[in-house]
């Protein structure tokens, strides 16, 4: 099993000028590893996450943009693969962070944690689908993924690297939403 | 013949639906985003499925439709979600959050399902459309009733408003568009 962190130490090395959609743990552990102008927080509802990186790779189809969505936070917008499989944005990687916990609401268990998110993103018609487990195979292959022609969908199994800090203010900051329209204008 | 096309023929007022789609395009919208809706399905969405000037997202549920439209805005491009009111009550948490919190400029319109035409939304018999207008006032949600073709008019600035201030607004269509 990966750590969360592990993983988006690897993303970090190579995600360039990607936009990076985020929320909630994947949210913070992801600030943790540096600020960029690129990050895009106010998601404002559980779920949405996918939603919103899908607005961003139909208006920028120039850019690449990143996924990092919660299992907990896909199950409650399942739908969303169908609709991403369909509009076929070629520039957005959805990587689907799977604990198996509610984590930022007190780690509860989801429903099951015996989800096979990779197969749901098949059946929908990713263009690409993967499904990782072992850092070391990630981290060899992580490139490759950013870079093929998408949509692309990648399951990253992991556990939770340790205690965070939710500081919500910090990420929901109005200035953080102005940085990123500025740094998608330039 | 689908349901949809089956035209109402007490109904003595019309509502121009091309109309609607010129006042749509006006605004600068070029992406509709879209679960079908019974009263627009016939004199809006069909069109809108046809016209390649504009970009139909057919999506799942209604509350894709405010994060597409958010994702777009940081990009300028407009976006309009066309949906039933039961996707707008379905979506509460979503516009909540995006639109209203995070103020981007959300635009809805809003078939109000089974509402009879010759009353105000408000005072409809149906509770699902009575509670639209007062859930979009407590929410400081700006909104206007597209009911007949004069009401066409109010379409381009509202959206225009939505996006020059980053606030939603909700257009709400009581009739079915022709």
């Amino acid at each position: 099993m990966m750590k969360r962190d592990e993983c988006f130490r690897v993303l970090a090395r190579h995600v360039g000028d990607a936009t990076v959609v985020s929320t909630y743990s994947s949210a913070f552990e992801w600030l943790d590893l540096g600020e960029r102008a690129l990050n895009y927080f106010s998601v404002g509802a559980m779920g949405l996450d996918s939603s919103h990186a899908l607005g961003l790779a139909l208006g920028r189809p120039d850019r690449r943009i990143v996924c990092l969505q919660g299992d907990g936070s896909l199950l409650m917008n399942l739908g969303s693969l169908v609709t991403i499989a369909a509009a076929a944005p070629k520039n957005l990687v959805h990587f689907v962070v799977q604990n198996g916990t509610y984590e930022a609401n007190g780690s509860h268990p989801l429903p099951s944690t015996a989800i096979d998110f990779a197969a749901m993103a098949r059946s929908a018609g990713y263009a690409q689908v993967h499904d990782f487990s072992d850092l070391g195979n990630f981290t060899q292959q992580a490139a490759h993924v950013l870079n093929q022609s998408g949509p692309v969908f990648a399951t990253l199994r992991v556990e939770r690297s340790r205690e965070l800090t939710y500081d919500y203010p910090k990420i929901y900051d109005p200035a953080r939403r102005k940085a990123l329209k500025e740094a998608l204008r330039g | 013949m689908d349901a949809d096309l089956i035209e109402d023929t007490r109904d003595k007022i019309k509502l121009d639906g091309a109309a609607i789609i010129a006042a749509i395009k006006q605004s600068g919208v070029e992406f509709i985003l879209s679960v079908p809706d019974i009263v627009t399905s016939g004199g809006l969405l069909r069109r809108i499925a046809r016209d390649a000037s504009l970009r139909l997202i057919r999506v799942c549920k209604e509350d894709e439709c405010v994060g597409i439209a958010s994702g777009l805005s940081y990009c300028d491009k407009r976006a309009l979600s066309l949906i039933q009111h039961t996707g707008f009550l379905d979506s509460i948490n979503a516009i909540r959050g995006v639109a209203v919190e995070y103020a981007q400029p959300i635009c809805m319109m809003i078939g109000l399902l089974a509402h009879d035409p010759y009353t105000s939304p408000r005072n409809s018999p149906r509770y699902g459309v009575r509670i639209v207008e007062p859930i979009l006032d407590a929410m400081g949600i700006a909104h206007h009733l597209i009911n007949e073709d004069g009401d066409i008019a109010k379409i381009a600035p509202a959206i225009e408003g939505a996006y020059a201030r980053s606030q939603p607004v909700a257009l709400l269509i009581g009739r079915r568009p022709s």
